[in-house]
Parts: C-alpha cells; sequence; structure tokens
C-alpha cells in the first residue's frame, strides 16, 4: 500500500500479548513443526522395512540427546495443536467466544498438552 | 507475505525528556511516539513528567495537558471524551483503547503511548484511516430492501430481532480492534478486518434487510474474510466490550449453512 513516505507504526513490538494470540501463533508453530515430523516419521518407518541393520542405525540417532529432544517437541506439538484443534472445533460451532471463555479455554488447553505430553513420556519410561 | 521488521523510515530513534518542575511532588512519567512530517527524522519516543495533582484521571486528560503546559507540538485527535466518537483511539499501555475511557491508574508503569499499530504515520499520534474507511463503506453499510415500505408506518422488528443487531450496531469504528489484528496487520489490503466484519455481520442479521445473500457472496474470498484465524485480539481490545470474532465465526457458519 502507498504510504507517501509515511513511517508504519510500530506493531509487533509495542503490543502486549494476549494469551489468545500466543495460542494462535503457537498452533501454527506447532502444525509446522508436525509436518516436519512426519518427513521423519516416514523416514522412521521407511528404516524399519529396510532391516534391522538400518533400523537399528536410525534408533541409535534418535536415542541421542537431540533425537530425544526433537522426539519430545514433536510430541508436545501433537498434542498441543489436538488440544487446541478441538478449542478451534469449538469455535466453529460458535461457542466459547466470550472474553473470559476464550481465555480460560487458551490456559486449559495448554496445560491439557503439557500434561499430555508428561503423561506419555512418563507412561514409555 | 508478513513483514515483521519495521522499514528503515520507521525505525524509532531516541527522544526528548522534558522534565518536570523541581516544586512537582507527583510524577507520573508518558512515554509519547512522535513523528514529525515536516522533518527528514525517523519517529522517536519523547518523555513528558506530568504533574498528576494537577492532571485528569484519564489518559486524554494527561495528553492534553502536556499539548497545552508542556508541549504544544504534540498531535492527537480527540473529541467527545466519552467514549462514542472513537476519535481518541491509540495504543496504550501494549493495547488498542480510546485514551479518554482508559485511566491513568489502570496503567503500571510509565505509560507507553503509541498510535493504533501497523498503520500509516500522519503525525504523532495520528494514522492515515483511508483504507479502514473504504474497507467499511465496502461492505455497503445500508438498508437494501426489495419491498416497498408500509405506506403508514416504519418497517418495524420485534424485539427479539432488534436484539440481534443491538451490539454490533453499537461499534462506533474507532478502528482498535483491526489495527490489534495480526492478520490485519499482514494483509490489510485484502482482509476486510474485524470492524468491518463485524458491520457487516450487523445487516446479514437485520431482519429489514434483502440482500443478505449478496453480503455473503461478496465475502465468500480467502481473504476478505477467511483471514481471520480467531485470534481474538479484536474482542480482547474492544473498548466497546463488543465481539467481533464472535460476528465473523457466525458469519462463516451463515457461509456454511446456506450450503444445505
Amino acid at each position: 500500500m502507498s504510504n507517501n513516505g509515511r513511517p508504519l507504526s510500530p506493531h509487533l513490538s509495542i503490543y502486549r500479548w494476549p494469551i489468545t494470540m500466543t495460542m494462535s501463533i503457537l498452533h501454527r508453530a506447532t502444525g509446522v513443526a508436525l509436518s516436519v515430523g512426519f518427513i521423519v516419521l516416514v523416514g522412521w518407518l521407511f528404516d524399519a522395512a529396510m532391516g534391522a541393520e538400518t533400523y537399528a542405525a536410525m534408533l541409535s540417532y534418535l536415542d541421542t540427546m537431540v533425537g530425544k529432544l526433537l522426539l519430545m517437541g514433536w510430541s508436545f506439538a501433537f498434542f498441543f495443536h489436538l488440544s487446541n484443534g478441538v478449542r478451534h472445533l469449538v469455535w466453529d460451532s460458535g461457542r466459547g467466544f466470550e472474553k473470559a471463555t476464550a481465555n480460560a479455554s487458551a490456559w486449559f488447553a495448554l496445560l491439557l498438552a503439557i500434561v499430555l505430553t508428561a503423561l506419555f513420556w512418563w507412561a514409555r519410561s | 507475505m508478513a513483514e515483521f521488521r519495521l522499514p528503515k523510515n520507521s525505525r524509532i530513534i531516541k527522544g526528548k525528556h522534558f522534565p518536570a518542575a523541581n516544586s512537582v511532588s507527583n510524577v507520573r512519567k508518558f512515554a509519547v511516539y512522535r513523528y514529525d512530517p515536516s522533518s527528514d527524522e525517523n519517529p522517536r519516543v519523547d518523555t513528558y513528567d506530568v504533574d498528576m495533582d494537577n492532571c485528569g484521571p484519564m489518559v486524554l486528560d494527561a495528553l492534553i495537558k502536556i499539548k497545552n503546559e508542556i508541549d504544544p507540538t504534540l498531535t492527537f485527535r480527540r473529541s467527545c471524551r466519552e467514549g462514542i466518537c472513537g476519535s481518541c483511539a491509540m495504543n496504550i499501555d501494549g493495547g488498542n483503547t480510546l485514551a479518554c475511557t482508559r485511566a491513568n491508574d489502570e496503567v503500571k508503569g510509565d505509560v507507553k503511548i503509541y498510535p493504533l499499530p501497523h498503520m500509516s504515520v500522519v503525525k504523532d499520534l495520528v494514522t492515515d484511516l483511508t483504507n479502514f474507511y473504504a474497507q467499511y463503506a465496502s461492505i455497503k453499510p445500508w438498508l437494501q430492501s426489495r419491498t416497498p415500505p408500509p405506506p403508514d408506518q416504519e418497517r418495524l422488528q420485534s424485539k427479539e430481532d432488534q436484539e440481534l443487531i443491538n451490539e454490533p450496531a453499537a461499534c462506533i469504528l474507532c478502528a482498535c480492534c483491526s489495527t490489534s489484528c495480526p492478520s490485519y496487520w499482514w494483509n490489510s489490503d485484502r482482509y476486510l478486518g474485524p470492524a468491518a466484519l463485524l458491520a457487516s455481520y450487523r445487516w446479514l442479521v437485520d431482519s429489514r434487510d434483502d440482500a443478505t445473500g449478496e453480503r455473503l457472496d461478496e465475502l465468500e474470498d480467502p481473504f476478505r474474510l477467511y483471514r481471520c484465524h480467531t485470534i481474538m485480539n479484536c474482542t480482547q481490545t474492544c473498548p466497546k466490550g463488543l465481539n467481533p470474532a464472535q460476528a465473523i465465526a457466525e458469519t462463516k457458519k451463515m457461509l456454511v449453512e446456506r450450503k444445505y
């Protein structure tokens, strides 16, 4: 848009983020992370199909500190995208738009994602 | 594509400080965005020390006091001073609101004041609202009826039908919601934004309006309506307590429902 050389007023750098805005950008970020994660998942399955030796090599990569951190990140992305996705589904029905409700559901979905991720790693250890 | 950094000519440089007289005991700092179109300088943030013992309760009172007593070059829009004209919409303490209805006491620490975000700045706190108004005009904010009015009376509504438009009709077009929306920041050339969509909803649910179909046709577009991603900043920031996010969701529902 033409602005006659006028400056653009500051936006991201001065705006105080409401929890709903944080949830929205996290929903997108976790979505992107999941897309990348699924490529790894396909590689994992592919290696399993290639035989025991290839699979063992793949596991040794995933068993490193970096590998574990990535897997934890992807599992959180999965649970976050799931719980916030259900929140979006309720919104699509026209419900839950009151300010207090939207803020409460944001915190609930965030906590639920953290708890589910913790349970997931606790259950498999 | 979203541009997250401010353009070169928009980056904020260090501003001036206007200290209070030594005799003043109750001082509050007001950090205000300044831009002078007649100079080549970038925008800056000036700091004014305001004597709160001799200042009205609202942020607008402080701005008027600064303009009257400290720096007459400070420029901002204001008119009604009671939250009905929408002129003094600006970003105060990180949120968009009306300076006349936000109390100084509600803000913690220094009072930081910026123009409405991601807008073209005319001078200081005055932004160019041309595009915002054009978007409002584009939703045809008037009654479109195909039937002649009754000869002896107005077009009457039931109490229930009237209640549907009470809230969206209370919008004062201050632009707080649209300029709080990141989706509007990145796509204001094609996304209508919460204010225009709330206004559109007001006519979609008006029982006297016969253009619902055409209105929905106009909105069925990946950008105009569907750039709303339910970020909810609009509803969080509306100084009139309205709910544009809900109106947009209802509009999306109407578009789905008319297919079946």
